[in-house]
């Protein structure tokens, strides 16, 4: 139907585009974050209305079935995946949405006129794929459907280096001569490339990717805006685009990586921190109770929590255990490192979860000196995150991450599943120093232990 | 509408998505991402103009796909960031939030 005047139209996609804005803008504070998504989200069906209003369309009941089938599809799975799987879950609707856009341009080449609007067309096939198959990759390393560990193979380099000489070739074939034949080839050249591009990234940089792709596909739907002279696609891609560089690169340099050094793999041989030399060498492992007693008689603890943590979902046990420790007069705070969990801000995620209050959760550089007053670090499912080897090992593939200072609190206690290293795949040598003590199990279950053993004492 | 028109929406709004994040906590950064993921699940317009104009079946059923998939990432996006955010709200009157977790 075509109810809205172009002017009204233009009009409500402009108070979407503001609403997009103010959400993006309320979300970078902990106060308006909440109310800054539903601004968002409102700005959404505003823009959904105003396109059913105000174009001509064909086939609207099958379009507004399969809306009501995507949405039945979505917002369960989102209202019930477990916080912990949550990267995964945005990794995924970050790659449908780059599939989508691809899809889109791909349909709209046969309209289109003009040398720009097809480079643009070309452009979102390309990174629209990348972006879908490489979040798929993203999506089934964070899963464990595959090893987390870089992936490379022989030849790899030269394979990616091939496979992207090819693909801006047939993005050339295409605008030269808008054949579709040229914009199908593309969008599988464009999808081979997504997933060879992210399966040599390591898991720890994992999260880093997502938010690059998200960025492309926030580019994607800014390039479709201009194939189908939308305004308001163009403007909520490039915010989607820009606002996602800018935190892309806030991500890398809290874990003190360099955004081209991940792409390019950093996390390449020859480091000296292979995981087989050192496995073997002696540490000191206790049972719960010696844990409970060096708790139970400490003044000050400094909880730092990692991903072991959330997969055992034990944030709850963890916050049982802080509150009856500081029933019994100790002060216990948590040290939350930036990119503790899988996602910067994941960790505050779980741990507000589990109703441990703000105040105690204290970022890297506030709790950083105070551990040289602590009695005892209790290091819970964390390690590469507290890994000495990021200061003073300038081989070690993490040096350079700025991490928690647990080296120097009096007592050091590791709740471990194994020894098995850390995400990054690397040893950490603080585990075999003489002040640390190793609790091995299930991060829940010595969790639950300890916390019975404390209020035994 | 003319080239020179869009790439002033473009080049402003390069500024604007720079400006408005530029200030963000750590403990933020997964919310904010998961939120700029849901907004550009807004290629729904464009999937659902291109469904409209489909001119035979083979087409529409490409376009519905993209439609489907879109929608995933629109509703999912804001819904998942929701739920987030939710919890970040609980902390804030900690006796209130319990007395929910309670009540479930």
């Amino acid at each position: 139907m075509s109810i809205l005047s172009i002017e009204a139209t233009a009009l409500l996609y402009l108070i979407a585009a503001v609403c997009f804005i103010l959400a993006l803008k309320g979300l970078s504070s902990p106060k308006s974050a909440r109310r800054g998504n539903l601004i968002g989200a409102a700005g959404a069906v505003i823009a959904l209305v105003t396109v059913f209003l105000s174009t001509e369309l064909d086939n609207v009941a099958l379009i507004i079935a399969t809306i009501l089938v995507g949405s039945a599809i979505a917002a369960p799975i989102s209202r019930r995946v477990a916080m912990t799987q949550m990267p995964q879950l945005v990794a995924l609707f970050n790659g449908v949405g780059g599939g989508a856009a691809a899809l889109v341009a791909l349909l709209e080449l046969t309209h289109v006129e003009g040398i720009g609007a097809v480079i643009a067309v070309a452009f979102t096939v390309l990174v629209g794929a990348v972006s879908f198959s490489g979040s798929v990759i993203t999506f089934a390393k964070l899963q464990e459907l595959m090893p987390t560990r870089p992936i490379v193979f022989p030849g790899g380099p030269v394979v990616m280096a091939i496979v992207a000489i090819a693909s801006l070739a047939a993005a050339v074939w295409l605008v030269v001569t808008s054949d579709p034949t040229a914009a199908y080839v593309l969008l599988a050249l464009g999808l081979a490339l997504g997933v060879l591009f992210v399966l040599p990234v390591g898991g720890a940089d994992v999260p880093i990717v997502i938010s690059l792709l998200n960025a492309f596909t926030g580019l994607t739907v800014a390039a479709s805006g201009l194939v189908l002279g939308n305004t308001l696609l163009l403007v909520a891609g490039t915010l989607v685009g820009a606002s996602g560089t800018i935190l892309t690169r806030a991500m890398a340099s809290a874990m003190g990586r360099s955004v081209a050094g991940i792409l390019f793999g950093a996390f390449k041989g020859g480091s000296t921190a292979g995981s087989t030399v050192a496995s073997d060498r002696p540490v000191r492992s206790s049972s719960a109770e010696d844990v409970a007693i060096l708790l139970g008689y400490a003044q000050r603890v400094i909880v730092v929590p990692g991903y072991g943590l959330a997969v055992a979902q034990a944030q709850h046990t963890m916050a049982e255990l802080a509150t009856t420790l500081e029933a019994k007069g100790i002060e216990v705070v948590f040290g939350i490192h930036p990119v503790a969990g899988r996602m910067p801000g994941h960790m505050n995620v779980l741990l507000a979860e589990a109703n441990v209050p703000y105040e105690v959760l204290q970022e890297m550089d506030e709790v950083n000196p105070q551990f040289k007053t602590a009695d005892v670090a209790l290091v819970v499912g964390a390690n590469d995150v507290v890994n000495p080897a990021a200061k003073s090992s300038p081989g070690s593939p993490i040096y350079g991450m700025p991490i928690l200072d647990v080296a120097s609190a009096r007592q050091v206690v590791f709740l471990k599943r194994s020894m098995r290293p850390g995400f990054a795949g690397i040893e950490n040598d603080l585990l075999f120093e003489p002040q640390t003590t190793l609790l091995f199990g299930d991060a829940k279950e010595s969790l639950t232990k300890v916390l019975g053993a404390v209020k035994a004492l | 509408m003319d080239p020179i028109t869009l790439l002033t929406f473009f080049v402003l709004s390069v500024f604007v998505g720079f400006e408005v994040v530029s200030k963000v906590s750590s403990t933020l950064h997964t919310p904010l991402m998961s939120g700029a993921n849901a907004i550009h699940g807004i290629i729904l317009v464009g999937a659902i103009i291109v469904a409209g104009q489909a001119e035979n079946v083979g087409l529409l059923i490409v376009a519905l796909i993209a439609v489907l998939l879109a929608t995933v990432n629109l509703v999912g996006g804001f819904v998942v960031t929701d739920r987030m955010l939710e919890m970040f709200g609980g902390r804030k009157q900690p006796a209130k939030a319990t007395t929910e977790e309670g009540a479930r």
